[in-house]
């Protein structure tokens, strides 16, 4: 799933100082699952708003949705009405509690009004317990799992190392932060229990980077599904 | 001769070799480059021009490397991973070779956030093994990374690489070193020792495997001159064993004036000179008297490693 945080109260009244009426747009999808997008998050944010602007005596009113995901043509192209533009419907702004992606969707479909990110989109991960999340997966297009004892070194090493754990290791966790644990030595204790070490004898050739981010914008196909 | 480097002659007349760290200054000044060289001129076979360390913004190694020739002090040019991609590695390996750059030194790079600019981007577009790896290609197969041919010139280099036995997972630290082999290493320099037993448990894993046969092992040494530089380390940088006693032994001295406790740190430096070079497989030292490469000539000239070999 997509992680993401809330952006600190201040920015998000800054960046919506000039408007009166705005839409505040949830989430069904990832943010919900991590708290910070999903109608409950909505709510939240937008009696803390109110009151933040009723207390500069600038009030303002605030549409709350929450479509099932803020990342598709369908559930998004709904909302259509309701930012209908004129004072007496139409809202100044979109407030978006979606990821970075579902930003960009609502202000490709919505191309007249603004929708602006209440959020700070960090990572691919999971809970690794109740209210904690690590990034796991850096999405970088060419997955390196098969032979790391399905550990990512990519997104979980601040060196994207691939051939073992830099002179930093130690006491199983990474210098960088000493709350991580390092993933060269979770990659090293894996293939040892499956019996694997050979794998990291091999020197791992340069990383072709054009499948990740280098190459600019990616678009991917699934050719038997296209109409 | 792979590079024809004075440190690789020393080496294949089985001489024991010693190099020293010279790190470049925090400003565009040369004569302090050419002060430090100095320290190294005659004393050392090599200088070892760091490369931003602790990612500090730093001058060059390159350029500070290209001063030290003038001043008729070998250089060993350290590269990192973290600042360059690939395309600027090799152009300032080339831009290396071509100002008489005769060894490289090829490393990870310590991670930006111990650093002056912690909010910038790292590269590490390639690691260590990977740099060595490109190093070896573009001096003995003539290609570049792409495969790409170099006509003509292509660098001669005397391939370096780092390891340190006391970082985690211990037992991978030497496969570790045979990958840096394998990629093409041809001399390796380790992380300070201070634990020399530990050091010894790892270049007998080392010498298990036949390694030191295949690469000449330089131990790392740092002279310290307070107990406190020995606690800092202990305590803040991952990956460094600091036995007790020499913490205990450096604040013995505490109470005694500035030459009483420099003297104290020599002699711990000197009986390690004496303890690394009786180990199986050492084949030199590498001073890294940080902040204090003064200290350079008097180690060498009171361990009886003066003069240098004329090779």
């Amino acid at each position: 799933m997509i992680v993401a945080d809330r952006k600190p109260i201040e920015e998000i009244l800054n960046s919506i100082k000039d408007y009166e009426r705005i839409m505040l747009a949830g989430c069904g999808g990832c943010v919900t699952i991590c708290f910070s997008g999903g109608a409950k998050a909505v709510e939240l944010l937008a009696s803390q708003i109110k009151m933040a602007r009723e207390k500069e005596g600038r009030p303002i009113e605030i549409i709350e949705c929450t479509p099932e995901r803020q990342c598709e043509y369908e559930f998004i192209d709904e909302l259509k009405e309701q930012l209908a533009s004129g004072p007496a419907t139409g809202v100044d702004a979109v407030l978006s509690i979606a990821c970075g992606v579902g930003v960009q969707a609502m202000n490709e479909r919505h191309p007249d009004t603004i929708t602006l990110p209440g959020l700070n989109t960090k990572f691919m991960g999971y809970p690794i317990e109740h209210a904690v999340w690590d990034e796991r997966c850096a999405g970088c297009g060419d997955c390196v799992l098969e032979w790391t004892g399905g550990l990512c070194p990519i997104a979980r090493c601040a060196k994207k190392l691939l051939n073992g754990p830099c002179g930093g290791s130690a006491d199983g966790k990474c210098e960088v932060d000493k709350d991580t644990d390092c993933v060269w030595q979770l990659i090293y204790d894996r293939l040892k229990k499956l019996g694997k070490l050979d794998n990291l004898k091999v020197v791992r050739k340069p990383k072709d980077w054009r499948t990740s981010t280098n190459a600019g914008q990616r678009r991917t196909k699934f050719e038997e599904a296209m109409l | 001769m792979k590079s024809g480097s004075k440190l690789e002659k020393v080496f294949a007349a089985g001489e024991f070799a010693v190099t020293a760290e010279l790190g470049p200054p925090q400003n565009a000044n040369a004569e302090a480059v050419k002060k430090k060289a100095q320290y190294c001129l005659g004393n050392v076979d090599g200088a070892n021009i760091t490369d931003n360390q602790t990612a500090i913004v730093r001058m060059s190694s390159i350029a500070a490397a290209a001063i030290a020739i003038s001043c008729g002090v070998e250089p060993v040019v350290q590269m990192v991973c973290r600042d360059r991609n690939r395309i600027a590695m090799q152009s300032d390996i080339l831009g290396a070779a071509a100002l008489g750059v005769k060894n490289l030194l090829c490393l990870s790079g310590d991670h930006q956030k111990f650093g002056n600019h912690p909010e910038s981007a790292n590269v590490f577009d390639l690691d260590s093994v990977q740099l060595i790896a490109m190093v070896k290609k573009m001096r003995d197969e003539k290609q570049f990374l792409s495969g790409d041919p170099i006509k003509e010139h292509e660098p001669r280099l005397f391939i370096g690489a780092v390891e340190n036995p006391f970082a985690d997972p211990f037992e991978f630290r030497v496969p570790r070193l045979a990958k840096k082999i394998a990629a093409g290493a041809d001399f390796i320099q380790t992380q300070c020792v201070f634990d020399v037993e530990k050091f010894a448990r790892w270049m007998k894993l080392v010498a298990d495997e036949g390694l030191h046969e295949k690469v000449y092992i330089m131990a790392g040494l740092t002279p310290v001159r307070s107990h406190r530089a020995l606690r800092y380390m202990k305590t803040e940088v991952a990956g460094m064993s600091i036995p007790d006693e020499l913490i205990k032994r450096m604040e013995g001295v505490e109470d005694k004036d500035k030459e009483a406790r420099e003297e104290e740190g020599i002699k711990i430096c000197l009986e390690m000179i004496e303890q690394v070079r009786n180990i199986e497989g050492v084949a030199g030292i590498h001073l890294m008297p940080i902040g204090w490469e003064s200290i350079t000539p008097v180690i060498c000239e009171r361990a009886g490693l003066l003069p240098r070999p004329k090779v």
